[in-house]
């Protein structure tokens, strides 16, 4: 049992979790990501790390509820414990010294790009951020963001905070001005998808962090694979990070949709429990 | 106690007692065990079918030695619980090998009763018995006297059937092991792949808290490799480590389309429905996709649990696709007759060229090619063969790939001086079970690549004898 040791609600959707995990706080590293298991009936899902605190011995993970599962996690607060949680999990982003690195994050992923543009900035990269979010009320962890960069532009769909855009204009201009080395864009998957649209035709090395549906999340099941380079992968073992020029992600976004029909299911059988009073586990 | 009965050696009894099964088309709905087990008269029948042999042929056929004439005339003699006794004393897990060995190839096969076609049924006996014990109240269960504590420790990595028996016994010898585990849950294969239908969860909990009485702890989600190194394991006071990681990377056909939905490895399928319980979705949170018609492509145990678990979840039409011919399949005879008794047909020397996909990136056929049968190859079986032009398709909605499966590179590839081979296995000691690293064991499907629950449970009794030697040795 893992012990959630502090909550922090972002907007009424996202949330932030600080869990009690020593043995996977030891090892984490940007990049990388957990699996938990809410409880006894709960299936295993993925969640990025957002942080760690070696000595405090905690993980934090930020989510944003979308279906059943993310909606029951967010059921829980400070003092309830999760099953299950097993990590750190996947190939940490690969870290040195580019020269200027993009980070670009969409939606929640700033919480997945923070410990990134954290590492490259410690490794001795100029980094420039783009964090973007439908609206302003989705939009946090700025400041922890502007904390590791030189440079941090903010757009919104809505123009209601920052700059009314979606990321990959104020990333088509950076490419045109030139000077970038390297680009991690991370966020929906329709969201990477354009951004490595804009950045292949100026040749710059993108990675993306890929989400596909994932049970276990050690290399055993298959179900996470991925085509990058018209080669089968797993992302549990062989990513999260891939090259985002070489991803197919017309099939990504296919196999995301697999049980579309029995999580909305799922979500409404929920729902009618938990609006008839009944237990909120199950 | 009731005296000793000879068995009636004037006659050979050739009537092996049948094993009383739920009906084919009521099982063939529902996840609950098939083979219901026998009665106590079926098993006092069937132990009286042994002749004890002098020469025992029996005893040699089990991997690990069970002295099986020993424990059937303890059933004749009506005394269970010195048949527990005889079991335990070589078989830490009897309620699962009874089970799941494939007895015709094993003990059974070199039975000399086997030479008239009728062989003791030694697994259904050892199963009646295992069963026996576990319907005992806890305090009548055989106690296990542990010895005082020697101060060594060691971890065990994996916990199915390799890391388990290696467990059981090294904690026997009064030494503190920990098992860490990747999964949610204690018992590899024997959870998450092997269905409920075939082996009741219950039953492996039982043998998992028999493990933990020992003063066994269990690590659940530690990925070795990831959360914690084998290397630090070593620096943290454990003086030797046994690797029971088993072999759990799924293969894939490696040809066109088969990356669209519904085209499942066996593992996914198998953990899906068995570990996470999605029969029982959406009681439990996790889903799957079945489809009308559900090819399988294999031909081993693996393709029979998957192709059984397909008609259970509600399939209407499943299919075994295999490459060779119905001599050549590797599953045991009895899953094979099982499947085919529930429905399951079986298209045989054919072999999938590429899958069909919709334009919502379904799958929604297979092409395929005929096969035939050609020289034998290295595994001695005949090489199947395309035949030219025989390509043709079949409608399928969910496919299963069922070839097979090789070990996890996860812990091998971090684990400094541990020496694998080109198929991915670790190179151990066929004996011992000791690694080209330095105070590491391994055994199971990790060093044979996928085999049998009763040989990865041999290869952790050695390994435990030789772990204990080593522990021994050491000041
Ligand atoms: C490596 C990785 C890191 C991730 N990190 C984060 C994160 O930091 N924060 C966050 O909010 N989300 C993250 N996700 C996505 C998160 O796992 C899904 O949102 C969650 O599983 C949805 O479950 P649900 O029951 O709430 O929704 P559902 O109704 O089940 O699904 C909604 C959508 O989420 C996706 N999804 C469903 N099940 C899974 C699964 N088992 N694994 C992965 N995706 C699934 C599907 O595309 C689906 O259409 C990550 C995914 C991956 C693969
Ligand atoms: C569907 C199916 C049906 C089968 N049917 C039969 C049958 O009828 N009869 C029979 O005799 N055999 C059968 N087998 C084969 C048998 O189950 C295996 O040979 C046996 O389980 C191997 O045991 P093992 O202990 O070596 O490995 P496994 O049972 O595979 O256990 C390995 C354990 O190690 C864990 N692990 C892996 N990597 C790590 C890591 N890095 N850190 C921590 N833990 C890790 C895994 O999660 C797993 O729990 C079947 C196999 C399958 C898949
Ligand atoms: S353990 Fe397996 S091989 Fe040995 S006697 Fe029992 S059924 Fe036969
Ligand atoms: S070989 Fe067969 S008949 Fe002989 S002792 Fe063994 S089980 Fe009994
Ligand atoms: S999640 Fe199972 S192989 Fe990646």
């Amino acid at each position: 049992m893992f012990k959630i040791l502090r909550r922090e609600d972002f907007s009424p959707e996202i949330h932030l979790f600080e869990i009690d995990a020593p043995a996977v706080a030891r090892k984490a590293q940007a990049g990388q990501f957990v699996v938990l298991r809410i409880d006894e009936r709960g299936e295993r899902f993925p969640l990025t790390i957002a942080d760690w605190d070696r000595e405090k011995g905690t993980i934090t993970v930020v989510f944003m509820e979308v279906g059943k599962s993310t909606r029951k996690l967010a059921t829980l607060k400070a003092g309830d414990y999760i099953a299950n949680f097993a990590g750190p999990l996947g190939l940490p982003t690969h870290i040195e010294n580019y020269g200027t690195v993009a980070c670009v994050a969409g939606g929640f992923a700033v919480a997945t790009i923070v410990p990134i543009a954290r590492a490259m900035k410690q490794a001795g990269n100029r980094v420039i951020s783009i964090l973007g979010a439908r609206t302003r009320q989705l939009i946090f962890w700025e400041e922890r963001l502007q904390q590791w960069s030189d440079e941090l532009i903010v757009t919104t769909d809505d123009g209601s905070y920052g700059r009314k855009a979606l990321v990959t204009e104020p990333l088509k201009e950076l490419m045109e001005k030139g000077g970038i080395d390297m680009v991690v864009a991370i966020g929906p998957t329709i969201m990477m998808k354009f951004a490595a649209k804009t950045t292949e035709p100026f040749g710059v090395k993108t990675i993306a962090s890929l989400n596909p549906i994932m049970v276990d999340g050690t290399g055993m099941c298959g179900c996470c694979r991925v085509e990058a380079g018209g080669e089968t992968k797993f992302t549990c073992v062989h990513g999260p990070d891939f090259d985002a020029h070489q991803v197919d992600w017309d099939l990504l976004m296919a196999r995301q949709r697999t049980y579309i029909d029995q999580e909305k299911e799922s979500l409404r059988l929920w729902q009618e429990q938990v609006e008839a009073g009944g237990k909120v586990g199950g | 106690m009731a005296e000793e009965k000879k068995p009636e050696k004037k006659k050979i009894d050739l009537n092996r007692v049948a094993m009383p099964k739920q009906e084919p088309r009521v099982r063939a709905r529902n996840f609950n065990e098939v083979a219901q087990g026998y009665t106590h008269e079926m098993a006092i029948y069937e132990a009286n079918r042994c002749i004890d042999c002098a020469k025992p042929g029996c005893t040699k056929g089990c991997p690990v030695g069970i002295d099986i004439p020993g424990f059937i005339r303890a059933i004749r003699n009506g005394d269970m619980p010195e048949a527990v006794r005889v079991l335990k004393a070589k078989n830490n897990l009897p309620a699962i090998c009874g089970r799941v060995c494939p007895q015709e190839t094993q003990c059974e096969a070199v039975c000399t009763l086997a030479k008239k076609g009728a062989p003791v049924a030694i697994g259904r006996l050892e199963r009646y018995i295992a069963d026996w014990e576990l319907a005992q109240p806890p305090e009548a269960r055989m106690k296990t006297v542990l010895p005082p504590p020697t101060g060594k420790k060691v971890a065990v990595i994996g916990s199915g059937p390799a890391g388990l028996t290696a467990a059981a016994d090294l904690a026997r010898m009064g030494h503190k092991v920990d098992i860490y585990e990747t999964l949610h849950m204690a018992g590899g294969v024997l959870v998450y792949g092997i269905p409920e239908f075939r082996l009741p969860k219950a039953i492996v909990q039982a043998e998992v808290d028999y493990v933990k009485s020992l003063g066994v702890d269990i690590y659940l989600d530690s990925v070795v490799g990831r959360t914690i190194m084998v290397d630090e394991l070593l620096q943290d006071g454990y003086h030797a480590v046994f690797l029971g990681t088993g072999a759990g990377l799924p293969m894939f056909l490696n040809i066109p389309g088969e990356n669209y939905n519904g085209i499942y490895s066996a593992n996914e399928w198998l953990t899906r429905t068995n570990l996470m319980k999605a029969y029982l979705f959406p009681e439990y949170d996790t889903p799957i996709r079945v489809g009308r018609r559900v090819a399988v492509i294999g031909g081993g145990n693996v393709a029979m649990d998957s192709a059984r678990c397909a008609l259970r979840l509600g399939a209407e039409e499943v299919t075994i696709v295999y490459r060779r011919g119905r001599a050549e399949m590797p599953a045991r005879a009895e899953e094979v007759e099982n499947a085919e008794e529930e429905g399951v047909i079986f298209k045989l020397l054919t072999n999938p060229k590429q899958f069909i996909g919709d334009d919502q990136g379904w799958v929604k056929a297979m092409e395929c090619y005929e096969m035939e049968l050609g020289e034998p190859d290295e595994s001695g079986r005949r090489r199947p063969v395309i035949k030219q032009g025989s390509e043709f398709t079949m409608d399928v909605d969910t496919v299963v790939v069922a070839l097979g499966t090789t070990p996890n590179p996860l812990l091998p590839s971090t684990t400094d001086g541990l020496e694998t081979t080109r198929r991915g296995t670790v190179v151990a000691d066929e004996e011992t079970g000791k690694t080209s690293k330095p105070a590491v064991w391994a055994g199971g499907d990790v060093v044979t690549g996928a085999a049998t629950v009763i040989s990865a449970m041999g290869a952790g009794k050695r390994a435990a004898a030789a772990i204990d030697e080593y522990l021994k040795s050491l000041k």
